[in-house]
């Protein structure tokens, strides 16, 4: 059965639908950030320092007089960014590997797998926080250049499995007999009928991209040209003791963000993926 | 089985190959002269010179790379030539006991929390406590663990004084219970989704309906006949989560200011020191590595339809 994307809203669950809400409000908190924030960036007020919650700075300041409201809101605009550009990256190289994997099988599918396996024998962010390493001040394209390296190997798995199923499929033997050429039958015939599982994978795989970027800028490996929640959260938490709400708003801002998509994401899988192939990208 | 175990044995091997070679050229990528960053740029022609001796710099990378291989396969993981006569693997073998110590008892809290929660949610199907141990989860799955441990600190080490500050020297048992909590609620909340899954699913099994109808006990179905079955799959999870608890325990490590690998691999990176790092990360992931071999040899041995295919 196939969904039209208003089909998928409407049948969403109650919660599914506030995960959405959720993921369409930091989107356009990171959009309008310069507008929303109420000092701009950069902006220190050096008579209030490490100040709690008050009216002209309603999340409190840090260390150096900066407004965290701000940062916090600036934040939203690495998340997003991470975000979608490592998933965008990830699922387009590991669809295209995983579909070429699956559907020509041989030696292609032997190396391609292959590589996957040595990505993921590094757990979690460890080959991230090595390929960072190389850079010496790392940027916000560096952290999404090593989470994309390390990342694409669970899509192309996924799909690699789908497409393997689907090949001996009544329709691809048809698409064959009628003369279409195997990149015609492998993207257009065969990958629609795969993508339901890789929509549920992508929205947990942003989620594990937030969280990855933020615990690398927890680490201090973070984007160093931005501010990063996570970043927010390692110098609140040298000052928890004093000003516990430096290392309590940064944080509350990541848990919505990863609540909704995972909210949004066990909606999707309900949906779209009865077999229960994807799982929790964190 | 013993097919399935030599095939699973050959792809671990050239994965441990993979992981070694990818590890030894991403590290010589880094920029500059790593002399220069381990002894500062004033330091003496001589000491300098000495120094890239010692860490087979002036020979060709391929050399270097064979020479490598030989520090792998007699375990030193190469000499630390700053330090007279002491090697990688002193400095890991240093460090390994308290990650390790932290790593058990983060998954005896997720198990301790994570398993009994499961089953009872699966008992009870949409009951009270299975939707506030569903939400529960989610939580558990949304929260950073890198924000739950300074809240933990903050609620225990300021409001109720109860459990030693983190550069207090209190040591031995309480020092381990925060990170331990902070390590294993996420991985909790995953076994715990696992394990409700796991167990309705085998709850409606013919065996089990079998197991009631000839007069067996509600407990003794459940325990017995039930239990063992749903706990299987949880053998894999526990061999991949066991990646999430390593990564997981750099993080919980720098949080509470506690020695380990992790702390190591910072330190190695601030110092850029690469023969700590590509050490620690290279032994991180073999660790990972044959862990997961370990999981997949006993569940092949504990459900003998796997096959390796």
């Amino acid at each position: 059965m196939r969904l039209g994307f208003t089909d998928i809203l409407r049948r969403l669950s109650p919660l599914a639908k506030l995960g959405l809400g959720i993921v369409a409000v930091v989107f356009l908190v990171a959009i309008f950030a310069p507008w929303l924030a109420p000092y701009p960036l950069g902006h220190v007020d050096v008579t209030h320092q490490l100040e709690g919650p008050s009216m002209a700075h309603p999340l409190g300041t840090d260390e150096n007089g900066a407004d965290l409201l701000t940062q916090v809101i600036w934040g939203s605009r690495v998340a997003v960014m991470v975000g979608a550009s490592v998933v965008g990256i990830c699922s387009t190289v590991g669809i295209t590997l995983g579909a070429i994997s699956g559907y020509f099988g041989g030696w292609i599918d032997e190396v391609i797998m292959r590589i996957t396996d040595m990505l993921m024998a590094f757990p979690g962010i460890l080959l991230a926080i090595l390929l960072i390493f190389i850079t010496q001040e790392p940027s916000l394209l560096a952290v999404i250049g090593a989470l994309s390296v390390t990342g694409w190997s669970s899509y192309a798995r996924l799909v690699r499995g789908e497409v393997l199923s689907e090949r001996e499929e009544d329709y691809v033997e048809a698409a064959r007999s009628i003369g279409y050429k195997s990149p015609h039958i492998v993207f257009r015939e065969v990958l629609p009928n795969v993508l339901a599982p890789v929509i549920v994978q992508a929205t947990f795989g942003v989620a594990g991209a937030i969280l990855a970027e933020a615990s690398l800028s927890f680490l201090g490996l973070g984007p160093q040209d931005m501010p990063s929640w996570g970043a927010l959260l390692d110098q609140g938490s040298t000052y928890f003791l004093l000003t516990p709400h430096l290392a309590i708003f940064p944080g509350v801002a990541i848990m919505i963000t990863i609540l909704g998509l995972n909210f949004l994401g066990d909606g999707l899988r309900d949906l779209l993926d009865p077999r229960g192939l994807t799982r929790h990208g964190n | 089985m013993l097919r399935y175990f030599v095939r699973r044995l050959a792809a671990s091997v050239l994965v441990v190959f993979g992981v070694v070679t990818i590890v030894f050229f991403v590290v010589r990528a880094v920029p500059g002269d790593p002399v220069a960053s381990i002894l500062g740029e004033q330091a003496l022609e001589v000491d300098k010179q000495a120094l890239r001796q010692c860490m087979n710099l002036d020979e060709p990378l391929l050399e270097q790379y064979a020479l490598f291989w030989g520090d792998v396969l007699n375990g030193t993981f190469g000499e630390l030539c700053g330090e007279r006569g002491a090697t990688v693997a002193d400095k890991l073998v240093a460090n390994i006991p308290a990650t390790l110590q932290l790593a058990a008892a983060g998954l005896g809290v997720a198990i301790l929390i994570g398993i009994p929660l499961g089953v009872v949610a699966a008992l009870k199907p949409y009951s009270w406590i299975d939707n506030t141990s569903a939400v529960l989860a989610l939580l558990g799955i949304s929260i950073p663990n890198f924000w739950l441990g300074p809240m933990l600190l903050i609620l225990f080490s300021l409001t109720l004084q109860a459990l030693p500050n983190p550069g207090s020297s209190v040591a031995g048992l309480s020092a381990l219970i925060l990170p331990a909590i902070t390590l294993g609620t996420a991985m909790s909340a995953k076994l715990m989704r696992m394990m409700r899954s796991n167990m309705l699913e085998v709850l409606n099994k013919d065996y089990v309906r079998t197991a009631a109808a000839k007069g067996a006990g509600r407990s003794r179905v459940v325990l017995k006949h039930a239990l063992r079955n749903a706990m299987i799959p949880i053998i894999t999870i526990l061999g991949l989560q066991f990646g999430a608890l390593l990564t997981g325990a750099i993080i919980v490590e720098k949080i509470f200011a506690r020695p380990g690998l992790g702390t190591l691999l910072l330190d190695g990176i601030q110092q850029r020191n690469y023969m700590i790092v590509q050490g620690c990360v290279i032994f991180i992931s073999l660790s990972y590595v044959v862990v997961n071999l370990l999981t997949d040899l006993v569940y092949g041995s504990v459900d003998p339809r796997i096959r390796y295919d």
